[in-house]
């Protein structure tokens, strides 16, 4: 899999840089609109990463360009700017997700991992982990063909810790990701670890060769047995 | 007081002075001139007694002024030899009156034929009792006719000199420095209100200015605070994920990274006022509230389920808006997430629709909350919780912007309102 960030700010970018090669991606940089250029016209990428606030000519200069190439690469703006209009003409311009800073490498991960299966792997949406096998289109977790009786959060949180397998993943990108953003009380975490409590038991009751490990009151990491 | 009945009142009172002092004055002045003129006429008729009894001796018959204004009396010279013309009051029976009236009397001596006589002459005087009194009953009108004047002056003429003040203070009353919009000044000819006017003016488009400037502030600072966040959170995630560090450390870390979370949110919280505040919200659409508000209970029943709350709806009424959903969402979102944190465990919070309000109320140990304070930034009611003191400020926002009314009441539970009507 082949990623391009384009990102001015250098920390930012070695940040995601180093994030994504953990998945082993391909990921190529660039920090200004030529540069930029130059590796979109040498190389088709799965995902673009593009941050829309660039010195010069702005990160959306560049999506307007890609569209007028017919490039088909996945884009996803990134933004500090937060703001609604930039999201919407962002979409408008045909890229595929908007995701405001400051984010979670989680987060991150998993929208990219979004834009792979809507891309790639059309008909295939399947995480499959040991035992365990999520099927995304139906949101159902099956082990072998017996299907894991989860409610709706629970299967959320699966699907999320699975997307980043063998990371781990801050449990306030976890709320953040599961509930929405406006579950932003710290008092909120003990109702997660509930949730994450009930899913421990259903994983284990069923023998999935899966376990969600808790690290140090950051976050919750998935692991195989 | 009234500007307008102040100088009413200082009128009315330096009237009566000046009146009081100018009827004094007047009145001594006045007698003055009458006794003048009656002495003057008493002597003129001394001389006319004096010549008549030259010519007839029956003059010197009048010993008592029965029948006339003048008595002479036959006396010594030792007697009258010290006697100059003096003048004086005195009363006398007036039959006409049936009373005893002043009079003015002039005594005076003279010489005839070798014999001193003693001359009186009387003439009736003023009375000053019924003088005071018509004075004082003029002096009166004469009052009350300057007290309605000023009145008069004051209600038409002064109220109209003072029209351009009376109209800038009423736009000041008006002016909301959230509008961001100067107030319209009356023309005037008047030098010191003209003056009036450009300082004020002045002064609330330098506020208008200051205003702005900080919101902008708010935002652009928001805004470059975003990417350094962004980084530091990042990369304490990936230092978490190299697995070498110990218990302790990770403890440390994921404190840092609470704290540096509750920023982002702070700095979000901040952003999205300004946002409001710079009237980012565009975007609006024809809004279902009841679906909303039911839709956002919904969302959080994982939460109150958790916190063994229930969340009981009821509705009897349809409300339509016409807003920017992003922002009715987060209204109704910190108001139930609100009730959600602060209510007592294993209660019910009940959130009715009805007659164009929107109510959420919970019980809480908590007493009346400060309902000055409540919606202000950064309000707080337990400190240790982190909170950003934020949300009800937002909804607040929201809702002035909208022109909606959000109030608070406490009435055993702790009671929030918005209000569509």
């Amino acid at each position: 899999m082949k990623v391009l960030i384009i990102e001015d700010e250098q920390e930012m970018l070695q940040n995601m840089k180093q994030t994504l090669e953990k998945e082993d991606y391909l990921v190529e940089t660039a920090t200004d609109y030529d540069s930029a250029f130059l590796k979109i016209g040498v190389y088709d990428y799965d995902c673009i990463l593009l941050d829309i606030s660039l010195p010069g000519k702005s990160g959306l200069e560049i999506l307007k360009e890609l569209k007028k190439r017919e490039v088909s690469d996945g884009v996803i703006i990134v933004s500090a700017k937060n703001s609604l209009d930039d999201k919407l003409e962002g979409l408008h311009l045909g890229a595929d997700d908007y995701l405001p800073k400051p984010f979670h490498m989680a987060e991150l991960n998993a929208r990219i991992k979004a834009i792979f299966r809507r891309r790639n792997l059309k008909g295939d949406t399947l995480i499959k982990i040991e035992n365990l096998n999520i099927d995304i289109e139906n949101r159902i977790a099956l082990i072998e063909d017996e299907a894991l009786l989860l409610n709706r959060k629970e299967f959320d949180i699966l699907f999320y810790l699975a997307s980043n397998k063998n990371r781990l993943v801050n449990k306030t990108a976890l709320a953040e990701h599961v509930w929405g953003d406006h579950i932003d009380q710290t008092d909120s975490f003990d109702f997660i670890y509930s949730q994450i409590k009930n899913l421990r038991k259903k994983l284990k009751d069923h023998n999935v060769q899966v376990e969600v490990k808790a690290i140090y009151g950051i976050g919750y990491k998935l692991v195989s047995l | 007081m009234k500007l307008l009945n102040y100088t009413t009142k200082y009128f009315a009172a330096i009237l009566l002075f000046a009146l009081l002092l100018f009827t004094v004055i007047f009145y001594f002045q006045m007698l003055d001139e009458i006794y003048d003129s009656l002495d003057d006429g008493l002597e003129n008729q001394k001389i006319l007694v004096i010549n008549r009894a030259k010519k007839d001796p029956s003059v010197f018959n009048k010993t008592s002024f029965k029948d006339g204004y003048y008595t002479i009396h036959p006396t010594t010279y030792s007697e009258i030899k010290n006697v100059k013309d003096s003048y004086r009051d005195t009363l006398m029976y007036m039959l006409n009156e049936k009373d005893y009236e002043p009079v003015r009397l002039l005594e005076s001596a003279f010489r005839q034929d070798g014999k001193y006589y003693k001359l009186k002459v009387i003439t009736s005087m003023v009375e000053e009792d019924d003088l005071i009194e018509d004075l004082l009953y003029s002096i009166l009108w004469l009052y009350i006719g300057l007290v309605a004047g000023v009145l008069f002056l004051n209600n038409w003429v002064l109220k109209r000199l003072w029209r351009p003040f009376y109209s800038l203070l009423n736009n000041l009353k008006n002016f909301n420095i959230e509008k961001e919009q100067s107030i319209e000044l009356e023309n005037t000819n008047i030098e010191e209100f003209k003056l009036l006017n450009l300082q004020v003016e002045k002064l609330l488009q330098k506020s208008i200015d200051s205003f702005k400037a900080q919101k902008q502030f708010i935002e652009n600072a928001s805004h470059e605070l975003q990417t350094p966040l962004a980084i530091s959170i990042n990369k304490l995630e990936l230092l978490a994920e190299k697995e070498e560090l110990s218990s302790n450390n990770m403890t440390l870390l994921a404190s840092v990274l609470e704290n540096l979370e509750r920023m982002t949110r702070l700095n979000h919280a901040l952003l999205l006022l300004s946002k409001i505040d710079n009237k980012q919200f565009v975007e609006e659409e024809n809004l279902n509230i009841v679906q909303l508000v039911t839709q956002i209970a919904n969302d959080f029943s994982d939460f109150a389920n958790h916190k063994n709350i229930e969340i009981s709806i009821s509705s009897d009424d349809t409300i339509q808006k016409y807003m920017n959903k992003d922002l009715a969402i987060i209204l109704f979102t910190n108001l139930i997430k609100n009730a959600i944190i602060h209510t007592s465990l294993n209660s019910i919070i009940t959130i009715k629709i009805h007659n164009q309000k929107v109510s959420i109320e919970n019980e809480s140990e908590t007493s009346k909350l400060d309902d000055q304070q409540l919606f202000s930034r950064f309000y707080k009611v337990n400190p240790h919780k982190s909170s950003t003191g934020l949300g009800l400020a937002i909804s607040k926002a929201i809702a002035d912007k909208y022109e909606l009314e959000l109030i608070y009441i406490y009435d055993r539970y702790h009671i929030f309102i918005v209000n569509f009507q």
